[in-house]
């Protein structure tokens, strides 16, 4: 069955990716930290993390009553308030993508699916390609792929090349973001070159985790990732985006990303369409804190809906 | 030939004491303690709403885990803490003469805090007895009353009793699964913090009990109006502050307990009321079956 791919795109050569300082890395996060960020500035930014979430539920307990709540929520975000914007997208496994798409409807919202052989990615290609084709078929408009970590780390890239290419076929019209899964690959020049991997294969987005291993996203490795899609734009032009997952549930700490990606990328990147936070519990701090923006007092999770 | 330099005596930094821990307070600001002649004791941390507010998450995050401890091992914490104070029984009454108390008063009203504390430790297996009740209905169906912990509970601790009327406004909250953000006594806030050592040190789990120090005029509002929070105990509150707490905690229904003029050293001052004070009443029906 191995006719009739198109032909991949040259692997680049890795040997030649810039190396990661860490502690200049270290560094240089610390002082994205001591950023304040107040009223309107910080109301500002709260709204547009919100518009940024792919509000998430990747369980094996998952079922289509627990995915139309979260799409209820993705679309109702907290009707108190006015003027709130709607999540980015609502990020399933391949089953639940047909009924997250029915109860979007035309809200505006994405349906982004988790396809090839979440979070693991332990299956054989044809599977993983045609996982995805089911996926666009029932609606999906993004496709978040895992990488394969263990061809990786055995120094084989042209078959993570190869792969992330096929799947990026097999996504059609959909947009590729391609999981690193960076808890797993141990090294910051390994998350550098991955990422310029899997910018080469043709993905749209890159993203830090599934959310199953820690450590999941940090400040460092968005960094790191944040730097190579910068370069990359300067050698290639192409804009890549960026989605950190896993590990972001608080506002501040969303704020801190937010300062980091304007600082390093610029505000071309500062929209859902390039930058993209992976969260399930992040969205409720955030109504939290812009309900206290609003009303000058504390909020308790229990005027909040549960996710 | 140099002469000894007189030795300097440092004054204590007091610190606060959130979620088992004992930070600075956020905002970097102190308030001097002077003793009667004017002279500064010690510094003593002026807690900021972010300190609150820190606190109250601490407190949130650990109240679910203290209510489902057993009644008898919260009883046997309680004992705990009551044991570690007198160990240091001389360090409190030494701080507390420091701060104008005389020497025998002092004593006395050490002494009265551990037996406070004993006093509520004895009541954590049995309030729930004394308050609960089967009630008739004209049903089949069995239908009791039983009391619940009501949350997180600020407190603003007696302005006149550091050490003892704070003892008996924490014991009675926390014996029935509620966990505390306290405020001490402006003027008298050492034994205060001391005290948040003690119970550091006697298996309260971090976060039950979280203390503070500061002004009350600037505090009072926060620990009203948090949302977070299900009930305020507020101690000899002027007027306006009292009526300043009840309108704000109206935004939540919040509990307002008010606490005025008892004297604290009474032993009309420890009663079973007190614990109930900070609980809800939860009525379950179940069908008879036979």
């Amino acid at each position: 069955m191995s006719a009739a791919l198109t032909p991949a795109p040259p692997l680049p050569d890795l040997s030649q990716v810039t190396r990661v300082d860490e502690v200049g890395v270290a560094e240089r996060v610390a002082r994205f930290q001591t950023r304040s960020i107040k009223t309107e500035s910080k109301t500002a930014a709260l709204k547009m993390i919100l518009s940024m979430i792919d509000l998430t539920t990747l369980e094996g307990q998952d079922t289509p009553g627990k995915v139309r709540q979260l799409c209820q929520k993705a679309m109702h975000l907290h009707d108190q308030l006015p003027g709130l914007p709607h999540v980015a997208a609502v990020c399933v496994y391949p089953t639940m993508v047909g009924i997250a798409r029915k109860a979007l409807g035309d809200s505006g919202i994405n349906v982004a699916s988790v396809a090839t052989a979440f979070p693991s990615g332990m299956a054989p290609r044809h599977i993983k390609i045609d996982e995805t084709k089911i996926a666009v078929a029932e609606g999906a408009d993004e496709i978040d792929m895992v990488i394969s970590r263990g061809a990786f780390l055995q120094g084989d890239y042209r078959f993570v090349f190869d792969e992330i290419a096929a799947v990026k076929e097999a996504c059609g019209e959909a947009h590729l973001k391609v999981i690193l899964e960076t808890g797993e690959l141990s090294t910051l020049d390994n998350v550098r070159r991955a990422s310029v991997l899997a910018m080469h294969a043709g993905a749209d987005f890159i993203k830090t985790s599934t959310g199953k291993i820690q450590p999941a996203a940090t400040l460092p490795v968005t960094f790191v990732m944040l730097q190579a899609i910068r370069d990359f734009h300067r050698e290639t032009g192409r804009m890549v985006g960026m989605k950190p997952a896993g590990g972001i549930s608080n506002s501040k700490l969303a704020i801190h990303y937010l300062v980091m990606l304007r600082e390093t990328l610029g505000n071309a990147w500062m929209t859902p369409e390039w930058f993209r936070f992976g969260a399930s519990s992040l969205a409720n701090d955030v109504l939290m804190q812009l309900q206290k923006q609003a009303t000058g007092v504390y909020q308790s999770a229990d005027y909040f809906s549960k996710d | 030939m140099a002469t000894q330099a007189a030795r300097i005596p440092v004054a204590k930094t007091y610190k606060i004491y959130i979620g088992g821990k004992f930070p600075r307070t956020e905002s970097g600001r102190y308030y001097d303690l002077q003793n009667a002649k004017g002279k500064v004791i010690a510094n003593i941390c002026r807690s900021s709403r972010k300190d609150f507010r820190n606190a109250v998450v601490a407190a949130r995050a650990a109240q679910p885990g203290w209510a489902s401890a057993s009644a008898y091992l919260r009883g046997q914490i309680l004992y705990r803490i009551a044991e570690m104070l007198e160990g240091r029984r001389e360090q409190f009454i030494a701080e507390m003469t420091v701060q104008g108390v005389g020497k025998k008063a002092a004593t006395e009203e050490v002494d009265a805090a551990v037996d406070r504390l004993i006093y509520y430790a004895g009541w954590a297996d049995k309030y729930q007895q004394i308050f609960s009740a089967v009630n008739p209905v004209a049903s089949s169906h069995f239908n009791f009353s039983v009391l619940e912990a009501t949350g997180v509970v600020s407190i603003l601790a007696p302005e006149s009793s550091g050490l003892l009327g704070l003892v008996s406004n924490i014991a009675p909250t926390i014996v029935g699964g509620n966990s505390c953000v306290v405020l001490a006594s402006e003027s008298l806030p050492l034994n205060a913090v001391s005290f948040a050592e003690v119970l550091h040190a006697s298996d309260v789990p971090g976060g039950v009990v979280n203390l503070l120090t500061g002004y009350r005029s600037e505090l009072a509002g926060q620990f009203a109006s948090h949302m977070d929070v299900n009930a305020v105990i507020c101690c000899d509150a002027d007027d306006d502050t009292a009526a300043d707490i009840q309108v704000k905690a109206a935004d939540n229904i919040k509990r307002v307990i008010a606490r005025d003029g008892i004297n604290w050293s009474k032993a009309t001052a420890a009663s079973p009321y007190f614990v109930a004070d900070v609980q809800e009443t939860k009525t379950t029906w179940h069908p008879i079956g036979s």
